[in-house]
């Protein structure tokens, strides 16, 4: 998505300078996802594939309901189907179908915009939105090793990852993201990020009330909260979920390479190269006497006794 | 007379040990822009040098296996040379005053001193690290059969062996074209000055007196 002129931007990737902010920034934004209330109808992936041009492959059907199977370049959110037995409320030990919708959850805390080298490739609007900016995008996918939910996808048509925008041309003109706009139980719901955490844990306190003991709002601090949240019948164990995971945080490998070293490793190359400057402006070149032979005419080596005399 | 030994020099480097060594000094300086690119913003603008951020990206992996071809060639050919030496220990005692240019007295070295057979095995290691963990990180084409936690750790090793490589690469580069005068001759035009020889590798020079390695001046200039 090329970069929306009238929002905000409160981080730029592989940028040391101020990004634009001199806007009265609007109030963060959230997609609130209650899985509870989600039917797996996938209507939300038609939507995303209709607003923003979109058009996978047909794949093959391996036996389960996920179509596609994974996230791709050209399907940004994809159903994740999990039957499993349920560990506790109502349905206690019954076959439970939780039905995750997958797709970018726009962390405040961005891992893929941490390790993107390309200046300006991924964006984070002041609104919250994380947005890959693909013109500027070099096909690197150090994105694929920052982000901690397995999101970007690079095509293979241009080598340019993609994934969700959470619609920031859409939001950008005060509309409701196109999945958003689209679901037809209410699972899906956009707003303030500060109204959506509110109506989550007004819904989990609903389902406490329903048996759902250890319902939950999944908006995980080790990446400093998302702007796109769960509501999960069994927050204790979001595992169930396909694997969403428990406490996703920005690798500490990640955080070693485009943390620390980066300013450390810099620097340092930048002493080094000074440091020679300095050495020579001040010990000089290491010259060898050349006007004394190292040999006499008949091929013995001159001593250096010889040479001081 | 001794002038005419004076105007000979001693062959150090072969026309095919300078092919090689500056095929892997340009690659290495196309290879270090764009991985510096990469690495800090501060450096982004070397990507230019490869055509922007996309070529940089593109070339990179492509550039690197060449560099490594031909200096796995190149560390063959300096392998034995670059071993350590019981020598070397007295030698290295003397650095700070090598350092300082106080070079008097220095003990007998062969055809490398202490600094340079660091930057041999140096290199020879982190081009190792490199070449591995370059290829796990390299897309399109392999990184999607890597586990995610190889490709950030590959991605460490490769930035943290691209620093320690480019620190001595500096050390190589100063030591070789500013510092000590008269070496750069010897991976130019491939020969040093007899008293060059005799100062900085008196083993080696008398290795190579030995041998047939001594030019001869032009007779008819």
């Amino acid at each position: 998505m090329p970069s929306m002129q009238s929002l905000d931007v409160q981080m730029r990737s592989a940028t040391t300078t101020a990004t634009p902010q001199v806007r009265i920034a609007g109030e963060p934004v959230a997609k609130l996802i209650d899985i509870s209330k989600c039917i797996g109808c996938k209507a939300c992936q038609v939507a995303c594939m209709q607003w923003n041009d979109l058009r996978d492959d047909i794949g093959t059907t391996v036996g389960v309901y996920d179509n596609p199977i994974d996230l791709t370049d050209q399907s940004w959110t994809v159903m994740r189907f999990a039957e499993v037995t349920a560990p506790d409320g109502p349905m206690a030990g019954q076959l439970e179908w939780l039905i995750r919708k997958d797709g970018c959850m726009h962390c405040e805390d961005p891992g893929c915009l941490k390790a993107c080298p390309a200046p300006g490739a991924i964006v984070k609007y002041a609104n919250g939105i994380v947005d890959f900016i693909s013109e500027n995008c070099i096909g690197c996918g150090y994105c694929i090793a920052g982000c901690p939910f397995n999101i970007p996808r690079i095509s293979k048509k241009d080598n340019k990852a993609y994934k969700c925008s959470l619609c920031s041309d859409r939001v950008a003109v005060g509309m409701a993201p196109a999945c958003v706009k689209t679901c037809p139980t209410g699972a899906l719901q956009f707003g303030s990020k500060t109204d959506m955490v509110a109506r989550g844990e007004k819904r989990v306190r609903d389902l406490n009330e329903r048996g759902y003991q250890k319902a939950g709002l999944y908006n995980p601090a080790g990446v400093g909260g998302t702007h796109v949240m769960y509501v999960l019948q069994h927050a204790d164990q979001p595992g169930l979920y396909n694997n969403l995971p428990t406490d996703p945080t920005i690798s500490p490998w990640v955080g070693l390479w485009k943390g620390i070293a980066k300013p450390l490793m810099a620097l340092t190359l930048g002493i080094a190269a000074l440091g020679a400057f300095f050495h020579y402006v001040t010990r000089g070149p290491k010259e060898v006497d050349e006007s004394v032979a190292a040999v006499d005419a008949d091929g013995r080596e001159v001593t250096r006794h010889d040479r001081e005399v | 007379m001794a002038i005419v030994m004076r105007s000979g020099e001693i062959r150090r480097y072969d026309a095919n040990e300078r092919l090689n060594h500056w095929a892997v000094a340009l690659l290495f300086i196309l290879l270090a822009a764009s991985g510096l690119a990469f690495f800090h913003p501060a450096f982004w603008f070397l990507s230019a040098l490869l055509g922007g951020g996309n070529w940089a990206r593109i070339l990179h992996p492509f550039l690197g296996v060449l560099m490594f071809v031909l200096f796995v060639i190149m560390a063959m050919r300096y392998w034995t040379d670059n071993k350590i030496q019981p020598y070397d220990r007295e030698w290295s005692k003397r650095l700070p005053d090598f350092i300082e240019n106080r070079d008097h007295d220095l003990p007998a070295i062969d055809k490398y001193n202490i600094g340079q057979k660091w930057v041999f095995w140096i290199t020879v290691i982190t081009m190792g690290l490199m070449i591995i963990s370059g290829i796990v990180i390299w897309r399109p084409y392999f990184a999607d059969a890597f586990a995610i936690d190889a490709i950030r750790i590959a991605a460490v090793v490769h930035a943290i062996s691209a620093f320690i490589l480019i620190l001595a690469i500096i050390v190589h580069i100063y030591a070789g074209v500013f510092w000590v005068a008269g070496a750069l001759r010897a991976m130019t035009r491939g020969t040093v000055s007899h008293n060059w020889a005799r100062h900085h590798h008196p083993l080696w020079y008398r290795r190579m007196r030995g041998g047939r390695n001594v030019e001869q001046p032009p007779q008819n200039l």
